[in-house]
């Protein structure tokens, strides 16, 4: 029997790396690659920052369609991946053309995530941001709009606010938490990046949820936000619900152990639809950063190649370009971390494990030597934090 | 469309044809040339995209940016003088013919 080999399903960041990572690493058997979206595999991040503004789709093609012939890989574009059967170890796929049912010995799920639409009147009537679909459509309506709204100061929320105001537009932010970016960054990183966007000329509306979307953003409080645009970016869910069908265990996100397998040996997962122990603190994480998608690429594809790669234990590190701050996170912390402020712009956060995580604004220097201190620190937290106050 | 050559750490090189208006990093990715990486897409955040610039062509690519020469303080393998971020340097016609060389790694 001819072996029916990797099956990825989500031709996203994540899934489009293994691919490419599993004939990097002498994989030699079957690939198939399967996308519920059309075109070819794409960069998200640019979708928030360089594309809304020059429109260049063609820019954040991940790999030519070429690629895959020269690879022997399989792409299945426009397939949606929707059920497993895991005793006869198929997925079935939904197309145009109809159904398809796939063998696999290995199947991954690199799914993804979707927008979170919080359940508001009139949320329909607001555009959202993940796919180049919506970035289009974003665009387009950027063209025209006066006035936006933006349910949400998360990073895409703020990278979308500062490229609008960007284009002389006036902007409006809404988030129910008293700071923007409340589960990702420090307190103190949270106000300087406020200011920043205040000083701009974008009005934040902090500690006020949004409790209508109509022609513009009412709020709880009653107060009404004129908007001829509404973009709704509240976070993401993780894609589970295959996973979910096909009894595997979900909480937030497929959880999978150290070496990324779901407790079915024949179906891995990672990246955003993924929750994976830490290295540092053993908890379970879901990251949603380019980061997390392609080091854990790399992992499964040396195991299915093969090799008996230790844990994943990659440092976790993000970034987001909101105007002109480039903000740059080394680590991850989780809540309740405490934080110290190193120097102006450089902050610390320490959780009971140790150092956890090094932001820094516009200084790719301390960054850097953040990620690289904290991937095997040589020489204890301590020293590290006195070179960065030293600096 | 501009001839670029990479130049692998055993001395296998590789041509090929990039668009004008490509930056190095976009060039190589495309082609799949193995020694590039690009992780961030050209955001300037990753470092996975060093390379040496041949030295016959350091004049005409200019040296890093203050930033760019800051993450590549970060980068995996030894930086030298002919060092750039890949994603930093754009090609246009000036630039036809360019030769770099690729790290040992990126990672
Ligand atoms: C606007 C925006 C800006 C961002 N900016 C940054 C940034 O600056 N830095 C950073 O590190 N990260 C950023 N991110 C996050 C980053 O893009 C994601 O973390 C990364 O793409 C995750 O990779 P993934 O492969 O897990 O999922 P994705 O890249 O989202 O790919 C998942 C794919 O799976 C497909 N899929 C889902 N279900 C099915 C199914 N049943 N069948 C077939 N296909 C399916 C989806 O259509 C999708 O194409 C940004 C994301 C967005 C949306
Ligand atoms: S591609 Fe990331 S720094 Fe060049």
């Amino acid at each position: 029997m001819t072996p029916a080999g990797t099956v990825i399903i989500g031709a996203g960041q994540g899934g489009l790396q293994l691919a490419a990572s599993l004939r990097q690493a002498g994989h030699s058997g079957p690939v198939t690659l399967v996308g519920a979206e059309d075109g070819l595999p794409y960069q998200r991040p640019p979708l928030s920052k360089a594309f809304l503004l020059d429109g260049r789709a063609e820019a954040l093609i991940l790999r030519p369609a070429a690629f895959f012939a020269s690879k022997d890989i399989t792409y299945l574009p426009g397939h949606r991946a929707e059920a497993i059967d895991r005793a006869a170890r198929t997925v079935t796929l939904h197309h145009a053309g109809g159904r398809r049912v796939l063998p696999y010995d290995h199947l991954v799920l690199a799914t993804g995530s979707r927008n979170l639409v919080p359940p508001l009147p009139g949320a329909d009537t607001a555009l959202g941001l993940r796919s180049m679909v919506d970035a289009r459509a974003l665009r387009a309506r950027l063209a025209d709009a006066r006035r936006v709204a933006v349910i949400g100061a998360g990073f895409i929320g703020l990278e979308f606010a500062a490229v609008a105001r960007g284009l002389g537009l006036e902007v409006a932010v809404i988030e129910a938490a008293p700071r923007p970016m409340v589960r990702t960054l420090s307190a103190p990183m949270a106000a300087t990046l406020a200011d920043w966007h205040r000083a701009q000329g974008s009005v934040l509306h902090l500690g006020r949820a949004a409790a209508e979307v109509d022609r513009g953003v009412v709020l709880e409080d009653g107060r009404h936000i004129p908007a001829d645009l509404v973009v709704i970016a509240a976070g993401v869910r993780p894609r589970t619900e295959l996973a979910e069908a096909a009894g595997l265990e979900v909480a937030d996100g497929i959880r999978v152990d150290g070496r990324l397998l779901t407790r079915d040996p024949a179906i891995s997962a990672f990246g955003d639809c993924a929750s994976v122990p830490s290295a540092r603190t053993g908890r379970h994480l879901r990251l949603e950063s380019v980061q997390a998608a392609t080091d854990q690429a790399r992992l499964i594809a040396a195991r299915i190649a093969g090799g008996a790669p230790a844990d994943y234990a990659a440092l976790p590190w993000f970034w987001s370009d909101q105007g002109a701050c480039k903000l740059q996170i080394a680590g991850h912390a989780g809540p309740g971390a405490e934080d110290r402020v190193l120097a102006p712009g450089t902050v610390a956060r320490i959780d009971e494990h140790g150092l956890a995580a090094i932001e820094t604004l516009n200084n790719p220097r301390t960054h850097m030597a953040a990620r690289r201190h904290l991937s095997s620190p040589p020489d204890g937290d301590g020293a590290l934090l006195d070179r960065i106050i030293a600096a | 469309m501009i001839r670029v050559t990479f130049t692998a750490p055993d001395g296998q090189a590789t041509t090929i044809e990039a668009e004008d208006g490509q930056s190095v990093m976009q060039a190589a990715v495309a082609h799949d040339i193995d020694g590039i990486v690009g992780e961030c897409g050209g955001a300037m955040m990753c470092a996975t995209c060093h390379c040496y610039v041949d030295a016959a062509w350091t004049a005409r690519t200019g040296g890093p940016s203050p930033d760019e020469a800051e993450m590549l303080e970060g980068a995996a393998a030894e930086v030298d003088d002919r060092s750039r971020l890949s994603c930093q340097i754009r090609l246009g016609p000036g630039l036809y013919g360019l030769v770099v060389h690729l790290p040992e790694e990126q990672m």
